[in-house]
């Protein structure tokens, strides 16, 4: 029988190897082939901990920090691990519900895996740690974990400073290759955006081994690929953290904006626009409270408007309509015409003067001190319907060029993020407007001279205007960045655009000194003639736009001190009135301010005065009233539930009264009632609740 | 006798160098494993507290056991054959009622100690044992069909009650048996039958149902057509191929479908689904939904794919000895018996493993060679055993590993920690050596 089956034993000895050719076969694939296991083998075992540095300080113009670190904590959960504990406990220490617990896990398998740690509650508040703290070993899977937090010691230039917070899915679709992870935070706005790559630092990641249970079994490779965490730079930057306070005090109340800027260098002394907020508001816990408000606010506090706003420059244009006429050789200083109380030359359209009297416009300094309405749309006539040009059309784009050489009409880059370009129209624009390109002329655009018409300017281009006029003829682009720690190449490309300078006329020194005078005049005896800095000569305009909403808007540009020039400022109040009555003030304190780094004791009482006057329009106190109203209401429904379920405390009664129990209003004027606080550091403006916290107990 | 005196006269040293050398890789992968930076590895190696240090021990019993079973008469396992494996089967019955449930099958007996003896491994020996026995008798005519029919009965008894105790994995390998029949004169088709059954099975999980039918009908028709001339001589033909194109289309159609949903349990027939790179839908299982209300869970292959990533990520050299994160990280579950040659495939690559794979296949053919030149039946026929027995686990549990079959739950022989395996495998070895030193005695 053996010999009769020998053969088979063969057929069987094949049967073995062809199996083992096939392992052999399937090991070459997967050990010589296949790239993805190596790399999933160290995505399995590397455990990669990110060490975020500190944030860059963001300095004043004195080395005063307008920001700080301090150490705040994220609740981190790894839900691979968080099965079995008491999840009540926690719920209860976290004052959430069950509901909610188990959303949040969902959303951190959702977006992070069940097994790679996610924030839980990110930003705990101090008590809330110190309970945690306490009871952590009983919630295994949860860790805390620490994390820089900007807090405000001067509770100031919240719009310029921006805030951070973390990044969301869009922006890491826009910032791909910046590394960022889910989880990070990131500057959002202000200078915390525009100068994010310098602030942030460089984060260093440490590299763990761990096994199947995310238990760290120590490092890996024994630190050989980690890197280290490199702090974020500072920023000094030109801001005066005073001058800025007290310009944001006294925008108090007011829809507005005020720029002040040194025209020297460009650097941006302050810029307010009003209402602001508290930037403490929006960092650490608080954020969540508040942004929902914030942004649903009507009157915007978040809404830059030094540098989004759009206002008809009015009367403060009128030195730049001279300017374009002295340099297209058009005028002389001593040209003048005779004004009889308005300009008739164009029939159809009659521009109105305030004065009547005669030879108040007899040269241009004192046409610009008397603020004549005649002159300047004489000289704007001159201007577009210059022979040289041959059109009207030709003639308006050279007038519009000038305009965007001064910064009007186009963005002046300034380092906050989404500026707005503010309008000089465009003849496309003129053309749709009238019907075609040969349907209008000077005459039909005339307020233009008067800076009214279409052209808006933001309130920063009227100072970055101002700085012109001041510097006799060039400006460097405003900034508010002077220089970065250890700067490298790099940040010396992105601060080029603001240490060349830019020259923007060839007008006469003499010329200039006519506009310098007529604006000096207007100090004297014009317009804005009681507004006085103590020992100091300066030049303003006033400015008074009409505004087809509502009440005119004022306006107010100037520079200080009338010979070589330290401080350029333009300021605009809505709804404000005359520009000498609202904003003129509120510009004249910022430069004593900023020029005396004091203010006369008969000032600070005007300045208490000013930061009260109320000029919010109607319409938005009656927004704010109802808000309030609406709150009220739901207050008390939640109090009568919470009643009705026989609670001692209602917890969201007890959210109510301690708010923001941290946050101290800018003014510091306020009476000390606490729920008064709560809101006027949210809104500088406290003004349209007082009816309602007074009724309060 | 002088044998007593000498017993390592006619032993074949090559296969005990070869078994020494598996141990040996066994401990060190076991070792490989459990290792810690932190811990003093010398004093663990001695204290018997972790698993590499009881493979140590078990390795020492196995010395005395492999002494023994040299010492003893080559007589006694022929004699003893047909008692001892009426003593496996018992001990297999005897699971049921004093049986210990480990990771989910109750096969073990509990033998104090911290000692498990799971009688389906020594049942292996046994039943080769009673194989060789049966098909050595003088009476037994193996062409017979009567007589095959015997011996597979003998071989599949152990296969069913393992089946029963959850071992499927286990009952797989009694079927390596075939292949001893085979040799001993089984006709081929059965084992061409059922390597097709095994390929129309696993077609039918690869291929759409429909196109498959296609396939199979296309595949018949051409069959027919190419034999037009035979089948005008010969009308049977033409039927038998319609038959069996019809029961493929009916297994394909029906029957597979049918076993997967209603035999086996949902986890089996998910891994099974999973090996191919399939999702298998538990809710269509009626045995998972019958046992409980609640909806089955669907497993994943977490397993196999953290064993392909470790093989995977050794490459060609390997990471080296200890510095296998995937095994340092304990990623591969069972990774010290079931997918211990994950752990062998991460530190040593592509290299290690092929040589790995050479001792193997040098111990299976060098088996083979002895079985050869056996000049009794019973030696024959067991060493033959011995070397399917062999193959069988180290190819179910190799393919397993790395992705190519679905994970029966076989150890790799000599490898995989665990003390019945080590035992019963080198009773196996040892035990052909003594057959094969006693060659020159005809022993029926």
């Amino acid at each position: 029988m053996s010999v009769f089956n020998q053969s088979r034993s063969r057929v069987i000895q094949i049967i073995f190897a062809a199996v083992f050719l096939v392992i052999t076969i399937q090991l070459i694939n997967l050990q010589l082939f296949s790239s993805k296991y190596k790399l999933a083998a160290e995505n399995n075992a590397i455990y990669r901990k990110i060490v975020y540095p500190d944030r860059g300080i963001i300095f004043d113009r004195k080395k005063r920090a307008l920001l700080e670190n301090t150490i705040s904590y994220d609740l981190i959960v790894t839900p691979s691990e968080a099965k079995g504990i008491d999840t009540l406990a926690l719920c209860n220490l976290l004052e959430i519900d069950t509901a909610e617990y188990k959303k949040r896990i969902r959303d951190a398998i959702f977006k992070n895996t069940s097994v790679k740690p996610s924030v839980f509650e990110p930003l705990l508040s101090p008590d809330m740690y110190a309970r945690l703290n306490e009871n952590m070993y009983k919630f295994p899977g949860f860790m805390l974990s620490e994390r820089s937090v900007r807090t405000y010691p001067y509770n100031t230039a919240a719009q310029l400073l921006g805030y951070i917070a973390e990044v969301d899915t869009a922006f890491l679709r826009k910032h791909k290759d910046e590394g960022y992870e889910m989880g990070d935070y990131a500057g959002m706005n202000g200078l915390e955006r525009t100068y994010e790559s310098v602030l942030m630092g460089q984060r260093g990641i440490k590299r763990f081994i761990r096994d199947n249970k995310s238990r760290i079994q120590g490092p890996y490779e024994n630190g050989l690929f980690d890197t280290v965490a490199i702090a974020g730079r500072n920023l000094y930057t030109s801001i005066d953290v005073e001058v800025q306070q007290l310009a944001e005090k006294l925008l108090q109340n007011k829809i507005g904006s005020a720029v002040a800027i040194n025209p020297r260098t460009g650097g941006i002394i302050a810029m307010v626009s009003s209402p602001t907020y508290n930037p403490n508001v929006l960092t650490g816990n608080a954020r969540r409270k508040n942004w929902g408000r914030m942004v649903m606010d009507t009157a915007k506090p978040m809404y830059n408007r030094a540098i989004k706003g759009q206002y008809p420059p009015g009367s403060t244009f009128k030195p730049l309509g001279a300017l374009v006429a002295l340099d297209e050789g058009l005028i002389t200083p001593s040209y003048g015409i005779g004004c009889a109380g308005g300009y008739g030359a164009c029939g159809g359209v009659y521009v109105r003067c305030e004065h009547k009297n005669p030879g108040h416009a007899s040269n241009l300094r004192l046409a610009l001190a008397n603020s004549c309405n005649s002159y300047f749309s004489d000289i704007f006539r001159k201007a577009i319907d210059n022979r040289k040009y041959g059109s009207t059309i030709k003639g308006y784009l050279k007038w519009k060029e000038y305009m965007n050489a001064f910064g009007l009409g186009r963005r002046l880059e300034v380092d906050l993020p989404s500026e707005d370009r503010a309008s000089i129209p465009d003849t496309s624009k003129y053309n749709r407007f009238f019907g075609g390109p040969k349907r209008w002329n000077s005459c039909s655009v005339l307020t233009l001279g008067i800076g009214q018409d279409m052209m808006t300017a933001t309130p920063l281009q009227m100072a970055n205007l101002m700085c012109i006029i001041a510097n006799k003829g060039y400006y460097y682009p405003p900034h508010f960045v002077d220089s970065i720690e250890n700067e490298t190449d790099e940040d010396t490309v992105l601060m080029g655009k603001y240490r060349n300078k830019h020259i923007v006329t060839n007008i006469s020194d003499s010329a200039y000194q006519a506009v310098h005078d007529g604006m000096h005049d207007v100090t004297v005896y014009g317009t804005a003639a009681y507004i006085k800095i103590p020992g100091i000569e300066y030049c303003a305009k006033t400015g008074t736009a009409q505004n087809p909403h509502g009440k005119n808007h004022s306006l107010f540009v100037a520079f200080a001190p009338k010979e070589n020039p330290k401080i350029a400022v333009a300021v605009v109040v809505e709804n404000g009135g005359y520009g000498s009555v609202a904003a003129g003030p509120i510009a004249g304190f910022i430069m004593e301010k900023y020029l005396n780094d004091t203010i006369s004791k008969a000032g600070l009482a005007r300045v208490e005065e000013v930061s009260k006057t109320d000029l919010i329009p109607s319409a938005i106190k009656n927004w704010y009233q109802r808000k309030d109203i609406e709150r009220q209401a739901r207050i008390a429904m939640e109090e009568a539930a919470a009643r009705a379920e026989e609670k001692e405390e209602s917890h969201k009664g007890s959210t109510e009264a301690q708010l923001e129990p941290e946050s101290r209003p800018v003014g510091g004027n306020d009476t000390g009632n606490k729920s008064k606080q709560i809101k006027s550091s949210l809104l500088l403006n406290n003004e349209p609740r007082k009816r309602r916290d007074t009724g309060k107990p | 006798m002088n044998r007593q005196n000498n017993i390592s006269q006619g032993v074949d040293y090559v296969v005990v160098w070869l078994y020494a050398v598996l141990v040996a890789i066994g401990i060190l992968c076991i070792f490989m494993v459990e290792y810690r930076t932190d811990t003093n590895w010398l004093q663990s190696f001695l204290g018997g507290k972790t698993n590499y240090s009881k493979q140590l021990i078990f390795s020492g019993i196995c010395v005395v056991i492999a002494l023994l079973i040299l010492l003893t008469d080559s007589k006694l396992f022929t004699a003893f054959a047909n008692l001892s494996y009426i003593l496996g089967i018992l001990l297999m019955l005897s699971t049921f009622v004093i049986g210990k449930n480990i990771s989910g099958s109750k096969s073990w007996i509990p033998l104090g100690g911290g000692f498990n003896l799971q009688p389906v491994e020594i049942c292996k020996i046994f039943t080769a044992l009673a194989l060789a026995k049966y098909l050595s008798r003088q009476e037994t005519d193996f062409t017979k069909l009567k007589s095959q029919v015997i011996a597979g009965v003998i071989c599949l008894l152990p296969a069913v009650i393992s089946v029963a105790q959850h071992e499927s994995g286990m009952a797989l390998v009694y079927f390596s048996f075939f292949l001893v029949m085979y040799r001993e004169g089984l006709s081929p088709a059965v084992l061409i039958i059922g390597f097709s059954f095994v390929a129309l099975i696993i077609s039918t999980l690869l291929i759409e149902p429909n196109t498959l039918a296609i396939i199979l009908s296309v595949i018949a028709l051409t069959f027919l057509y190419l034999s037009r001339k035979n089948i005008k001589k010969r009308k049977g033909l033409l039927y038998l191929v319609l038959v069996i194109w019809f029961a493929c289309v009916g297994i394909q159609r029906f029957a597979v479908p049918f076993i997967f949903n209603n035999v086996l349990e949902c986890y089996q027939s998910a891994r099974v689904y999973s090996a191919f790179g399939k999702d298998y839908d538990c809710s269509q299982n009626k045995r998972s939904a019958k046992k409980s209300d609640k909806a089955p869970r669907k497993p994943d292959d977490y397993n196999v794919r953290q064993s392909k990533i470790a093989i995977g990520s050794g490459g060609f050299w390997g990471r080296g000895f200890l510095k296998g994160t995937q095994t340092r990280g304990k990623y591969v579950p069972e990774q010290h018996t079931d997918f211990i040659f994950a752990s062998l495939g991460e530190a040593f690559g592509f290299a290690g493993s092929f040589v790995f794979l050479m001792i193997y296949l040098f111990l299976l053919i060098r088996i083979i060679t002895i079985a050869e030149r056996q000049r009794s039946t019973f030696s024959r026929v067991y060493a033959y055993s011995v070397a399917s027995i062999l193959f069988f686990h180290i190819a179910f549990n190799i393919c397993m590993t790395i992705g190519l079959f679905p994970s029966p739950g076989v150890t790799l022989p000599l490898i995989s920690y665990g003390g019945s395996s080590l035992v019963s495998f080198t009773i196996l070895i040892f035990i052909l050596l003594r057959l094969d030193a006693d060659r020159q005695m005809v022993l029926r």
